[in-house]
């Protein structure tokens, strides 16, 4: 009884022993391979940058023609309203052919025309400001549209302030976008960037790694050491596990301090789902390495079924919501969505367990199927 | 001459066979790009179809019912409850059930049937604050509709101003009009890309790429060799991605084929140059393929494909300027959209062909470079 314990301990010592020095080996080896360290701490810093500053969604200073046909007091202070706006910069014209030629030049992105009628017309009760936008990007010739209508809106409130006789209303809205009352897009591009780190680390890399060991043949000359298969994959796994880690610092730490993005949960729940997903990830990249074998067909498959569909169907950029079925039905298999549910949440909402809790479930149960199936896919592949 | 060209042919047919004889590499090259396609022309839309929200209707009167079903019947809209309580507000946004909450005061007719405003509540969830704008919108656009038609009925009048918009060359703004033009050029330069770099890598890792130094080729004519295949491969994978959306999705064509495969091959001599840069600086495939992405990811996000250019910082639209997927992404828009000839893309041409003829340029320098 004795003997066994002690020999079951010493075998756990050597098991230790041989995980850690393969563990020693592939931390070298990322540390000696520029590419490696490229990926683990250049990318995440340059995407950072370009997440950071370079994206946005909101639409600010968007050049403008504001074409005044009309000369009357009330024209002109309409035109004056498109002008102090901060979301337009506008470029008073008396032309539409003007205009037109700007807007096909793209100098402008919209026309606001005040027709020479309008004056009458407002005074019969029933004016027509045109509003003419550049179709080719819908997304922002949408923003133009409500901020037009936003000018025109405060211009007419203005109107009825100082007495005049305008249609106000009578219902009004007041919104308010709740987590991101600044309405600024930064606050939940940057927490999709986290996603993206972590699937370019926790995969790709690993995916490109093993699938040199066994296009080199290095991995077969390990399985005739005593080395076992789970000490392999975990000597793998540890490093890039590491890795991850510290991708996921530096964007916490550039979320919180360089754009100054809120995280109104705890940072723990967010390291707990962290650590659940690079799990995932780095299972889904073993696994298309055994499956592949092959470094050119390992990468592009990695790019297929985990970079861009966290960047595409995570639900970060492009709504989930907007989606037609089958495309949201494809998405509930993917790793990243629910992923994204918890950072979004942790980060702006807090720690809400009716979000967190499932999504975390899903990821655990994830990482457990691939990190198995990675296993048992390896142990065949032996024979 | 002859002979120059008859080796970069032979060269090139030994390419296209090492890609293209393993049926997973066909594979890869091939059905990816049609099928990405397909899906992200659903995808990636702005547009909302499908907001959930609730309604804490504290009035219940007429006017309020008006409005709600006003919302119902937006098609943009579905309504999932109606509370009853404030706390409830909370957490059906707080775990994300809804998208949105309307909030209708209990004097809201009282106070319209007597000529005085009255406010709706619209609280939106902005976790994506993208989304959350959006839906405010059509909220406001809902309403507005409700205004001008409770004016009519009950004869209020005083002026009021029409806001009458109108867009240009995407009547009704499909957000999908600007992807899959954009997706022509993005999923091609992916995989041309990583092809060109991954080829010559793949000689160098296996040892080979030292065979083909010591045969009569000169390093211009291993070069050519290894950028008309990666060419060939971007022209069908282009025109897989153009028939996808012609046929498919049916989008609207305005221009002509032939302006836009001037751009396209341009483009692809840009991306190729590029490509054979990073396999000239790369030692292994490994190095190769990590240093494309390094190079794709800010191409791919600084082009104009999810945000605008021009709503990045100066510096960055600085930067933009060495990106050949942000003047694709023009080219293919306003080819598509506008009908642009030739001689309204040149501000986008000459970039192209400059970064075309630079990279090249280095990476034939480096080959040799290396050689010595």
């Amino acid at each position: 009884m004795n003997a066994t314990s002690r020999s079951r301990q010493r075998g756990f010592a050597a098991k230790q022993r041989r995980v850690w020095s393969l563990v020693r080996k592939e931390t070298q080896q990322i540390v000696r391979d520029p590419s490696s360290i490229a990926v683990g701490v250049v990318l995440p810093v340059i995407l950072i940058l370009v997440f950071g500053y370079g994206l946005s969604l909101d639409v600010k200073n968007v050049p403008v023609a504001v074409v005044l046909e009309d000369p009357s007091p009330d024209a002109v202070e309409l035109a004056a309203g498109f002008q102090l706006s901060p979301y337009f910069e506008a470029r008073l014209l008396t032309s539409m052919s003007r205009a037109r030629e700007l807007m096909l030049a793209r100098q402008v992105d919209g026309i606001v025309r005040i027709r020479p009628d309008f004056a009458r017309h407002l005074s019969q009760g029933d004016a027509e400001v045109q509003v003419l936008v550049h179709g080719t990007d819908a997304n922002k010739a949408r923003i133009i549209q409500i901020y037009a209508q936003g000018a025109v809106g405060q211009w007419t409130a203005r109107r009825a302030a100082e007495g005049k006789d305008v249609a106000a209303g009578p219902v009004m809205v007041r919104d308010r976008i709740w987590f991101n009352e600044a309405n600024d897009s930064h606050h939940f591009l940057v927490p999709g960037l986290v996603v993206l780190v972590m699937t370019l680390i926790g995969a790709l890399l690993t995916a490109m790694v093993m699938a040199r060991e066994w296009e080199r043949g290095t991995l077969e000359s390990l399985f005739v050491t005593p080395v076992r298969i789970d000490e392999v994959l975990l000597g793998k796994t540890i490093p890039y596990f590491a890795l991850g880690m510290v991708g996921l610092s530096l964007c916490l730490l550039a979320a919180r301090f360089l754009f100054q993005i809120p995280v109104r949960g705890s940072v723990w729940v967010l390291a707990g789902g962290s650590m659940l997903y690079l799990l995932v990830a780095l299972g889904i990249g073993l696994l298309i390495s055994t499956a592949t074998k092959s470094q050119f067909v390992a990468s592009q498959v990695t790019m297929l079924v985990s970079f861009l569909p966290a960047f595409m169907l995570s639900g970060f950029l492009f709504d989930l919501r907007s989606m037609p079925a089958v495309v949201r039905a494809i998405t509930t298999i993917l790793p990243a969505r629910y992923y994204v549910a918890i950072l979004q949440t942790v980060f702006l909402a807090g720690d809400v367990w009716g979000v967190i809790v499932p999504n975390a479930a899903v990821l655990a149960v994830m990482a457990a199927v691939v990190l198995l199936l990675s296993r048992a896919i390896t142990r065949k592949k032996l024979d | 001459m002859l002979e120059s060209i008859r080796r970069i042919l032979g060269l090139t047919w030994k390419e296209l066979l090492a890609v293209l004889k393993d049926p997973r590499g066909r594979f890869t090259l091939l059905v990816p790009p049609v099928f990405q396609c397909l899906i992200y022309g659903y995808v990636a839309t702005y547009d909302l179809n499908d907001v959930p929200y609730a309604v804490l209707d504290r009035d219940r009167s007429a006017a309020s019912r008006d409005l709600v079903a006003r919302l119902d019947g937006s098609r943009a809209f579905h309504r999932l409850a109606d509370l009853y309580r404030t706390e409830d507000l909370k957490t059906a946004i707080d775990e994300r059930r809804v998208l949105l909450v309307i909030g209708i005061d209990s004097d809201f007719e009282r106070r319209l049937l007597l000529g005085q405003s009255a406010d709706v509540q619209a609280i939106a969830d902005g976790r994506n604050s993208n989304t959350a704008g959006t839906a405010l919108g059509y909220v406001g656009a809902v309403v507005t509709a409700f205004n001008a038609d409770w004016r009519a009925a009950h004869g209020q009048g005083g002026s009021q101003v029409r806001v009458a918009s109108r867009a240009w060359y995407n009547p009704n703004l499909e957000t999908r009009w600007h992807m899959i033009p954009s997706l022509i050029g993005t999923l091609t330069l992916l995989q041309t890309l990583l092809l060109t770099a991954m080829s010559v890598a793949r000689e160098r890792e296996e040892g080979t790429f030292d065979q083909l130094l010591v045969t009569p080729f000169r390093p211009v004519e291993i070069m050519a060799g290894k950028a008309l295949p990666s060419l060939l491969i971007g022209f069908v994978q282009a025109t897989n991605i153009l028939l996808v959306a012609q046929l498919w999705f049916q989008i609207p064509f305005a221009g002509s084929f032939l302006t836009l495969y001037t751009g396209l091959s341009l483009f692809l001599l840009a991306a190729v140059g590029i490509g054979l840069l990073v396999s000239s600086i790369a030692a292994t495939m490994q190095q190769a393929m990590l240093y494309s992405f390094l190079v794709m990811m800010p191409f791919a996000l600084l082009s104009g494909l999810a945000t605008p250019v021009s709503s990045m910082p100066e510096v960055l639209q600085e930067f933009t300027r060495v990106n050949p997927l942000r003047y694709a992404i023009d080219i293919a828009e306003r080819v598509y959209l506008e009908g642009a000839g030739l001689d309204l893309l040149v501000p986008d041409l000459w970039p192209l062909a400059l970064i075309a003829i630079v990279t090249l340029a280095t990476a034939s320098w480096l080959f040799r470079h290396r050689v010595t």
